[in-house]
């Protein structure tokens, strides 16, 4: 359902305000999201005014800090601080990617940080991916194959049926593109999203694959594939540089050439 | 630690309030809202039509309520939707079939038909005046 306002216990109340450190060189300020499930209050925004000397490049070396210094209660996820593991998804001065990959030189002005978008939030910036994981469940995400594996070797691909999947494999499932997704706000219930669909693709697309019939028929539905309406977002958001809006344009074509 | 009490529900992380415009889904949205003006519009031309097939009396009335400034306004709203739209359609057309849709098509695609839609709306309007014969 189109929701365009936030509903009353999501509107964001005034936070507090945490000031620069007695001889700070290089001043940034930071204002990120909270929300603690543990008292009745609504989410707030703080402000963290941190000097850059003492603190890495990247934004989440920046909320490392800041948890390590000023405030231990400020929650998120990370793990490899290198773009491959996706845990640090955020929104991150209006556009979602990860912390770990995003320069703090490259924002002008404060450095808003808030969770990914439209998510049920567990904690400050950690939200609830049930949902998600359970969607990229729905297009089974494995190789299914009806002839039996090679006894001496591994299915091979030709180098050409091998970079059919490039642009696809790097996905890290990291939400930054489902989250950048308007109709996936409006329709997370139904329509996959995305991040999803690229994986879904990821599979139709792979040579070794025998269940592109199956996989087709699941996605060729109103909501699950149709929902996608090319707003591009996704792609813009990326911080893998992928496309997932190529992988849908790709997969609603042979939804569509193998009805004739 | 768990609480004896149900927990309370999780809040909506903020979304439209937040999300930085892009080109691409200002474009989009803006897509959307020419078209349902478009459908609005269609009032218009069903009027239109059936005082042109009322004859000379009734399409004469139909032209002086037209001639309006209110009624210039909405031919003039009208106008820049269907142009918009049309432009917007083809980018969705070539979508469709697979082409442009690398990002940097997305821009390039997007700024070539904010060029465009300008030029042809104002093509109509100074041909609708005769500015242009």
């Amino acid at each position: 359902m189109v929701e365009f306002l936030l509903p009353k216990n999501s509107k964001i109340i005034a936070g507090t305000e945490h000031p620069a450190p007695r001889d700070c060189k290089r001043p940034r300020t930071f204002k990120i999201y909270r929300f603690s499930p543990d008292d009745d209050k609504n989410p707030r925004v703080d402000t963290y005014t941190i000097d850059l000397d003492q603190c890495g490049p990247m934004v989440l070396d920046a909320l490392i800090h800041i948890k390590n210094t000023i405030d231990s209660t400020l929650t998120f996820r990370r793990s490899c601080r290198e773009g491959v593991c996706g845990s640090c998804a955020m929104n991150i001065d209006g556009t979602n990617t990860l912390a770990c990959t995003k320069p703090i030189a490259n924002i002008s002005g404060p450095v808003k940080v808030y969770p990914l978008p439209h998510m049920n939030v567990v904690k400050d910036l950690v939200p609830d991916m049930t949902e998600a994981y359970a969607q990229y469940a729905v297009v089974e995400p494995w190789l299914k194959s009806e002839t039996p594996p090679p006894s001496d070797r591994e299915r091979l691909q030709t180098p050409q049926d091998r970079a059919k999947l490039d642009g696809l494999y790097e996905c890290i499932l990291c939400f930054c593109c489902s989250a950048s997704c308007p109709s996936y706000w409006w329709n997370s219930d139904r329509y996959l999203g995305p991040a999803t669909l690229l994986q879904a693709y990821r599979w139709i697309a792979d040579s070794r694959d025998e269940a592109t019939g199956d996989r087709l028929d699941a996605l060729h539905d109103p909501f699950r594939l149709y929902r996608c309406h090319t707003i591009m977002n996704c792609t813009n958001t990326c911080p893998k540089g992928l496309n997932p809006a190529k992988a849908i344009a790709e997969t609603k074509k042979l939804v569509f050439f193998r009805q004739e | 630690m768990s609480s004896p009490d149900a927990p309370k529900p999780r809040p909506r992380s903020p979304h439209l309030q937040i999300y930085k415009p892009q080109l691409s889904s200002v474009l989009s949205i803006t897509h959307r809202a020419s078209g349902v003006g478009l459908t609005l519009g269609a009032v218009v031309f069903v009027v239109w039509l059936v005082a042109l097939a009322g004859g000379q009396d009734s399409y004469n009335t139909f032209l002086s309520y037209a001639h309006t400034i209110i009624g210039q306004i909405i031919l003039f709203g009208l106008s820049c939707a269907l142009i918009y739209h049309y432009c917007c359609g083809i980018r969705h057309l070539l979508w469709d079939a697979g082409y442009c849709l690398d990002i940097k098509d997305v821009y390039k695609t997007g700024y070539i038909m904010l060029a465009i839609v300008p030029c042809l709306i104002a093509f109509v309007w100074l041909k609708a005046y005769g500015v242009i014969p």
